[in-house]
């Protein structure tokens, strides 16, 4: 079996009385035609590639355009003192999707998930559980799989690149395989994950993708707070036993469907959104004349 | 798409597109000029040109140019890497016809004098494709082991080396013939399902009408993750 749809996938689990995600290995063994422990070790290598990132988060550091650095450690500072509206756990997510966009957009070593410039998201929602003792490491290996297979069903069935769909095919996508991995972490099964999807993916539906001046950072490195954020809310309402009214498979592809439809303007061009506000094409224009300045 | 390329590349961001995938075109410059340049031309078109600077395009591809991965930590630093190994080069945006969006033409010279041309494209993901090698048109990803094999356009090049190949047991997925004018140099592109072994390029290096042959792609990279 290939990863043509969740639906497929939790049918599968559910019959053969298995976890999804190794649902998800058993198909990359298929695929890439490998061994269960050399598809396991690629992944631990992933995950060991996840957590160094992590932890060399450095707020001091700023992008080569000034536009981004610092405001994880802020974050983590605000979150830390209590004051924090969302203290806790999603203070803690909120301050980790800031912090690994702002690595990627500094050219720090990033896992991309699906893409760079949605590294954040992932990461986001699983290490502040790690941090804490709440997922060991067999879990989350399990978590990552799970994340990956729902993120290639999207990849078949929509579309991952800002280019083709829009911010909704990333960061939406990012949301999504988040979300599901929540679900694992905490013991759902795979029709709740398939509901966690579904919530996530709906919720983030038509997000356009404005980057100013074209670069992977405003907005992109705050819509990873968002793609957390909604995952973590998508993934406590399917183990509440929430469902979402329209099943993952047909949400996936109503994603696709919109990012056809979305003007090429909304399409990581940076000629609509935000990069065209006033504001946004004046940063376009110096960074322009920097970079004439610069290679000339 | 496999799931590895969901849950990775593991890379130095900012961009799969203008940053991974630029390392990798640079590091394919480098396999078929076969080492470090001495000196480079890197001219950047489309998008490349546009948002390069920001995206450490430049950077990422004198990377790869020196040989580094696109997980490489020493890309932010590449000015200083390039000095150390003593590669001058320069950085211009280009116009070119008919391209990619992410696209650069790399010139580059080894110390014996031996010059590359490379035209590749950047594609998503960190994925490229190599457009032309020498002006010569050869679209070729590096997904596959990869045999670039420069040749003189005569009678029974081609045939020469296929019947090795197929003597050593080597199967063909995919090939591409093409030459400059007629009689004149031409580049074969051949993607096998097997590897081709140090020993067999060099047999290869001796058949005849062939001038070089290299093998690139990605089996030949580290077990990138």
């Amino acid at each position: 079996m290939a990863f043509d749809s969740m639906r497929e996938m939790i049918e599968r689990s559910e019959r053969e009385n298995r976890p999804f995600w190794e649902i998800v290995l058993e198909t990359d063994m298929d695929e890439r035609d490998v061994s269960r422990e050399s598809s396991l070790s690629k992944m631990q290598k992933t995950w060991a590639a996840m957590k160094s990132s992590w932890q060399s988060y450095d707020g001091g550091l700023q992008s080569a355009s000034g536009l981004s650095g610092g405001d994880g450690e802020k974050m983590r500072a605000y979150a830390e003192s209590g004051k924090a509206l969302s203290s806790g756990y999603m203070g803690r997510v909120i301050a980790g999707a800031i912090s690994m966009a702002e690595s990627n957009a500094c050219m720090r070593r990033i896992v991309a998930a699906p893409t760079a410039g949605a590294c954040g998201v992932l990461p986001a929602v699983i290490m502040p559980l790690f941090e804490r003792g709440e997922a060991g490491e067999d879990k989350i290996i399990g978590a990552l799989y799970t994340a990956s297979g729902i993120g290639a069903v999207i990849a078949g069935k929509a579309c991952i690149a800002g280019a083709v769909g829009g911010c909704q095919a990333e960061i939406g996508t990012a949301s999504a395989m988040s979300a599901g991995a929540l679900v694992h972490l905490r013991g759902g099964s795979g029709e709740q994950i398939g509901n966690a999807v579904a919530m996530a993916l709906k919720n983030l539906l038509g997000l356009i993708c404005d980057p100013v001046a074209g670069l992977v950072e405003v907005p992109c490195v705050k819509r990873n707070v968002v793609g957390a954020v909604n995952a973590v809310s998508a993934a406590d309402m399917a183990l509440a036993g929430i469902r979402s009214r329209i099943p993952a498979d047909e949400v996936i592809a109503a994603m696709g469907e919109v990012g056809k439809r979305l003007p090429v303007e909304f399409r990581e061009t940076a000629l609509g959104g935000l990069a065209s506000t006033p504001t946004g094409a004046e940063i376009g224009k110096k960074l322009k004349r920097k970079e004439n300045g610069q290679t000339t | 798409m496999d799931i590895f390329d969901i849950l990775g590349p593991v890379m130095v961001g900012p961009s799969s597109s203008h940053t991974a995938g630029a390392v990798r075109i640079g590091r394919m410059a480098n396999s078929l000029l076969g080492g470090v340049p001495v000196r480079a031309k890197i001219h950047l078109h489309g998008s490349f040109a546009e948002t390069g600077a920001g995206h450490g395009t430049d950077l990422a591809l004198v990377s790869g140019l020196l040989g580094m991965q696109p997980d490489d930590l020493r890309i932010p630093d590449a000015r200083r890497e390039a000095e150390k190994a003593g590669m001058v080069f320069s950085v211009d945006t280009i116009d070119l016809r008919d391209a990619h969006p992410n696209t650069a033409l790399i010139e580059a010279w080894k110390d014996d004098g031996k010059k590359l041309e490379m035209q590749a494209s950047s594609l998503g993901g960190g994925r490229i494709q190599v457009n032309k090698i020498d002006g010569i048109e050869v679209n070729f990803t590096g997904d596959f082991n990869t045999l670039v094999i420069r040749n003189r356009d005569e009678v029974g090049a081609l045939a020469a080396v296929t019947s090795f190949l197929t003597g050593e047991g080597i199967n063909v997925a995919n090939m591409r013939l093409s030459r400059g004018k007629r009689g004149g140099g031409a580049i074969m592109v051949i993607e096998t399902d097997q590897k081709v072994s140090p020993l067999q390029l060099e047999r290869i290096s001796e058949l005849k009408a062939v001038d070089s042959v290299i093998c690139c792609g990605k089996e030949n990279e580290e077990d990138g993750i």
